[in-house]
């Protein structure tokens, strides 16, 4: 399939219509397990943000650089999640050296990423949709502030069900699904604007 | 392409990728996340020079500083907490659970968590500072009763240990038939805290108990024993009040040593202490404590037997030890009281001191279930 979407229509479409955690069910368990409190949710948000950004963009060089030429495409997973994992380790030690306020409230959530399978799942569907490197990078990026999106609004409902009166059985990780599956219900409003798959 | 290219290809390339970033975060960690040698000052007295970059907790711990930590340094216990007046930075999130508002303007941090980055400056409890391991040798084991046992300990490394009388020290289990792994359980000392080299427990035989088994079956003077400590709060507060001690059992053990402690350091307030047995078989160490009357003008000896036999021909205080408590209180306005025994025993003697008007925050007590 040819790339033939704007890319700018590709980033708007990655926070909307195929938000990577609503539409793609992507990157649950941090988001089940920081989305309790409104400012965590946006640190970790941020991480998240600046990595699969970061991120793609890499990995789109490696895979058209290093894994075309080779022919070695089927690598693709494992390249992609070693790339990943060095480049989250080594930009927290960046950030740990050179600012400790920026640490605090993103640092300490780089180790939390590294294996979030929202951030491999991007680089993925960059190869699955053939991007180039703007649509790629634009693609990352919104699939960021469209995970960042969920996140905060689930976090602002969350603080809202700590002073309500939720079922035995559902509390904790059930209501935050069942609340999960109404948010992507209402995403599915923006379906028709753009679709990208 | 023949599949054994493809194969070499495919591992040449990950090798090959995987040796360049492998190569980057080796000079990343020996570049940016090092911090060199830092200074960390604890209580104003002791430095420590470590390589920086590595959480305060387990830097402590490498430099034999053992800081409470329940979790292994995975901030989920919330234990590890220490003051840190300079070289730290603001509150990590991580940290924020844990720290009530009064504890942010002591400067109390999770040590677990802060990272140890330039020359650092904290406070502990001097008695933390005093928590070491100790290796020791079975010097002599005496029986008390038929049921408790002196165990003494000569300290090997280090050879000394700084304890105020009262506290406790836990005793290394290793592994033999009850368990099949290292426990530790928690025994009072009994020794003189100016014996520094030695250590003194009393352990009375519970059935089945591991570690009172082991110590009542298999150890044998001579033999390679490890301690830790000293641990508690249970000492001899430093006030004018009247003193009660209440004990039964091997909850002589703290006692004695708050009472030879004020016996060295001249220390004459008025102490009654109670000691509850149920026939004369279970008093022990009666002769030492006539002879600490003697040392003490105003301290006084009072041991109680429940069931006392006819032949016994006992003619000391008779009774439940709370009874005889009670029979010799007048006004507990002026009390403070130390207790040591099991948690049934110790329960109906608060009973008994509250009733008698002893403030409740002035009776301290060891409760070993």
């Amino acid at each position: 399939m040819e790339a033939t979407v704007l890319p700018v229509a590709i980033f708007f479409a990655a926070i909307f219509t195929n938000n990577i955690l609503l539409a793609n069910y992507l990157g649950m368990c941090s988001f089940l397990s920081v989305s309790r409190e409104l400012k965590t949710s946006l640190g970790l948000g941020a991480a998240v943000i600046f990595v699969m950004a970061t991120t793609t963009l890499l990995n789109w060089l490696v895979y058209t650089y290093l894994l075309i030429p080779l022919e070695l495409e089927y690598l693709r997973f494992i390249v992609f999640i070693v790339v990943i994992a060095a480049f989250v380790q080594l930009v927290e030690m960046i950030i740990e050296r050179v600012s400790e306020g920026l640490y605090a409230a993103l640092g300490i959530f780089l180790p939390l990423i590294t294996v979030n399978c929202a951030i491999l799942g991007v680089s993925l569907f960059m190869v699955i949709r053939s991007y180039d490197l703007l649509s790629s990078f634009l693609f990352g990026l919104g699939s960021g502030i469209g995970w960042t999106l969920a996140i905060l609004a689930m976090a602002g409902i969350r603080q809202k069900l700590n002073i309500t009166r939720v079922p035995r059985g559902l509390e904790g990780a059930g209501i935050t699904l069942i609340i999960t599956g109404m948010m992507a219900l209402a995403f599915m409003g923006f379906s028709g604007m753009i679709n990208i798959n | 392409m023949f599949p054994i290219q493809t194969l070499l290809l495919s591992v040449g390339a990950i090798a090959a990728l995987s040796t360049v970033l492998a190569v980057i975060m080796v000079i990343a960690d020996a570049t940016i996340a090092n911090y060199g040698e830092v200074k960390v000052t604890i209580n104003d007295e002791k430095e420590y020079v470590v390589n920086g970059g590595r959480p305060l907790l387990s830097t402590l711990m490498g430099e034999e500083v053992f800081i409470p930590s329940a979790c292994g340094g995975r901030g989920s216990c919330g234990l590890c907490k220490v003051k840190i007046t300079e070289g730290v930075g603001d509150y990590l999130p991580t940290e924020l659970p844990w720290i009530s508002d009064e504890e942010k303007e002591d400067n109390i941090r999770l040590s677990c968590q802060v990272k140890v980055k330039n020359d650092i400056k904290i406070y502990i409890p001097e008695e933390l500072f005093n928590v070491k391991q100790f290796t020791t040798k079975v010097a002599s084991i005496r029986e008390l009763t038929y049921d408790i046992k002196e165990v003494t300990l000569q300290l090997i490394e280090p050879g000394e240990i700084n304890i105020k009388a009262g506290q406790f020290v836990q005793f290394q289990v290793p592994e033999y038939e009850l368990t099949d792994e290292e426990v530790y359980r928690a025994y009072s000392v009994a020794s003189n805290p100016v014996e520094k080299g030695k250590v003194e427990l009393e352990i009375r035989l519970v059935p089945n108990g591991i570690c009172t088994t082991y110590v009542h079956e298999y150890l044998k003077e001579g033999d390679e024993v490890v301690i830790n400590g000293p641990y508690g709060e249970f000492f001899l507060r430093d006030t004018q009040r009247d003193v009660i001690c209440i004990a039964g059992g091997s909850g002589m053990a703290p006692i004695k040593s708050i009472l030879l402690d004020m016996a060295e350091k001249g220390i004459n307030r008025k102490v009654r202490y109670f000691f509850g047995a149920r026939t004369t078989k279970d008093l022990f160490l009666v002769d030492e404590m006539k002879a600490l009357e003697e040392k003490l003008p105003n301290f006084q000896f009072i041991p109680a037997l429940s069931e006392p036999s006819e032949e016994e021909n006992w003619k000391g205080e008779t009774g439940l030890i709370t009874d005889v408590v009670d029979r010799h209180m007048d006004s507990g306005d002026n009390v403070e009281a130390y207790l040591c025994g099991s948690p049934g025993m110790i329960d109906a003697c608060v009973k008994v001191l509250t009733g008698n008007g002893v403030p409740e925050d002035l009776i301290y007590y060891d409760k070993f279930a």
